[in-house]
């Protein structure tokens, strides 16, 4: 690791000034920029602690919903008694996620915020455009059977690694931020992660020192919800392909459905054609694994990760099933 | 062979196996409880930055430590309070070899830099047991042979009373057929939750056996 300066504010405010800085990092838990920085991927010349903020209020909003302090751990988001009834999405999101002592360490914020696993990006002794922009992309070409299929760029074909923010996309979550000016803005889940095009060096649309501050979830959708994972062991891995759902039947047919995959795309991958080609249709398997269809048609795979097109289109078929087998 | 007598070399085998299980249970070896720890030299120069200093508590007892920013509270526990039992296994939060409780709740402490454990409450391995009065999970490990060369082993048990605790707590599971339903104690249980604690030696179907072991008469 490299030298840095460290410091533990204790207002939002001195926080985000702190991090707007050249070389500062928020660090909240510590999971995963820790791990980067100790093989030296992240580089930060100052470290933010956040952890003596006021962020870990946990409570119902006026509108019905659950408002989580981005300090809450991902144990704590999974145990709480609302979560588990009334959005069990997220807590099977995040109890499909890494170990239970990480989940005990990472909050709710960094979930977000965890960088790519893509091994070149770990590497730094090979070209990764988004540790180092412009030296170009190890994967493609390489070792890609873990990579992105949809909205890939020529540059980047890493995934986000999050199930967190898999499960936050079809519940609507909006993410609060605090900025440097002290300025509080609100932003839909769906727009906090980018797709890399040119500048895979950002994984967000947060500007330097903004600091995520709370996730507030909307009262829960109308339907079942599941969040269903293909990984390479049974426990303690990233996703291959993820599939968060909720679907509403009524009389047989299906009036409401939101779908988003993990493992697929540089953010949650939202197949919005998709879900609307399914509403009012029949809610049986083969109109569900159309809709899996639908939703990977624009596909774009590596040589190594064709089968990704597939296992997406069958497990949204499957968790689908499933859900309107449970009364969905 | 008709007689079970061991032969000598046997018997000094064994004990020399009694030796580093109890090592392992323990988390210190047998040898060095009378002796008091040496303090470890710096393994490299001191960098240009400022020393943090960092009050926690370790095993009931208060430490000031005054380190370099970079030190993670794994290094800090084996390299400056010379409590040894926490291995380094990867260093990453994929092994789970460094796993202590932090204010009751375990971690990876290699994941964890000292000065973000400011304040807080630690036990490693080597605070589990009462005395020489084994903790009944280090008890049930040494019992059932839940290990072979130990290394993983104050990882694995300093997990598992954090997990058993998180059970009792009602956190859910990936396994559970509902999140909503409150969480029972068997293996398959176990098993997930214990992903994060990797045994090379493979003893998984005796670590399982020594977790449920503690559980018996509980409801479950």
């Amino acid at each position: 690791m490299r030298p840095f300066t460290f410091e533990r504010p204790t207002s939002i405010t001195a926080a985000t000034q702190s991090a707007s800085q050249l070389g500062a990092k928020f660090i909240a838990g510590g999971t995963n920029l820790l791990d980067l920085m100790k093989v030296d991927v992240e580089r930060p010349t100052n470290l933010v602690d956040i952890s003596a903020l006021p962020l870990r209020d946990f409570g119902a909003t006026a509108e019905g919903g659950l408002r989580i302090g981005a300090l809450v751990s991902n144990t704590d988001i999974a145990s709480d008694e609302r979560v588990r009834t009334r959005y069990p999405v997220l807590a099977q999101a995040l109890l499909n996620g890494a170990s239970g002592q990480l989940r005990n360490q990472a909050t709710a914020g960094g979930n977000l915020l965890q960088r790519t696993r893509c091994p070149y990006f770990y590497d730094v002794f090979m070209p990764c455009n988004k540790r180092q922009p412009g030296s170009g992309c190890s994967a493609i070409g390489g070792y890609s059977r873990l990579h992105a299929i949809l909205g890939a760029s020529r540059d980047c074909i890493a995934v986000h690694p999050s199930d967190m923010a898999v499960a936050l996309n079809v519940l609507k979550a909006e993410i609060e931020v605090h900025a440097p000016s002290g300025v509080v803005r609100t932003l839909p889940i769906s727009s906090l992660h980018r797709l890399p095009e040119e500048t895979p060096d950002h994984d967000t649309t947060l500007a330097p020192g903004e600091l995520i501050t709370a996730i507030i979830l909307p009262p829960p959708p109308a339907g079942r919800q599941a969040y269903r994972k293909v990984r390479d062991r049974a426990s303690f891995d990233f996703a291959v392909v993820s599939v968060a759902a909720v679907l509403e039947v009524a009389g047989g047919t299906v009036r409401d459905v939101r779908l988003a995959l993990g493992g697929v795309a540089h953010k949650p991958w939202q197949p919005h054609a998709a879900e609307r080609e399914l509403v009012g249709s029949p809610a049986s398997t083969d109109f569900f694994l159309a809709a899996g269809q639908a939703a990977v048609a624009g596909a774009r795979p590596q040589p190594a990760n064709e089968f990704k097109v597939t296992l997406a289109e069958r497990l949204i078929a499957r968790t689908l099933t499933d859900l309107a087998a449970t009364g969905g | 062979m008709t007689h079970s007598s061991p032969s000598p070399s046997a018997i000094t085998r064994r004990l020399l196996g009694f030796a580093s299980i109890m090592a392992a249970v323990f988390g210190r070896e047998l040898q060095a409880q009378t002796k008091a720890p040496a303090a470890m030299p710096e393994t490299r120069p001191a960098p240009p930055v400022t020393k943090l200093t960092t009050r926690l508590t370790v095993n009931g007892k208060l430490q000031e430590l005054t380190l370099d920013p970079r030190t993670t509270l794994l290094d800090a526990l084996r390299d400056h309070l010379a409590l040894t039992g926490s291995k380094k296994g990867c260093d990453h939060g994929q092994c789970g070899a460094c796993t202590v409780l932090v204010n009751g709740v375990r971690m990876n402490s290699c994941l964890s830099l000292l000065a973000m454990r400011s304040g807080d409450e630690i036990v490693t391995i080597e605070g589990l047991a009462e005395g020489e009065t084994l903790h009944p999970l280090q008890h049930a490990f040494w019992k059932r042979d839940g290990l072979q060369c130990g290394f993983c082993t104050p990882g694995q048990i300093c997990s598992a009373v954090g997990m058993l605790k998180e059970i009792e707590h009602g956190v859910p599971s990936a396994v559970m057929t509902s999140v909503a339903a409150m969480p029972s104690i068997n293996a398959s249980e176990v098993r997930e939750r214990m992903s994060g604690n990797i045994c090379r030696c493979s003893a998984y179907p005796n670590i399982v056996a020594a977790i449920l072991d503690t559980q018996q008469g509980r409801a479950g």
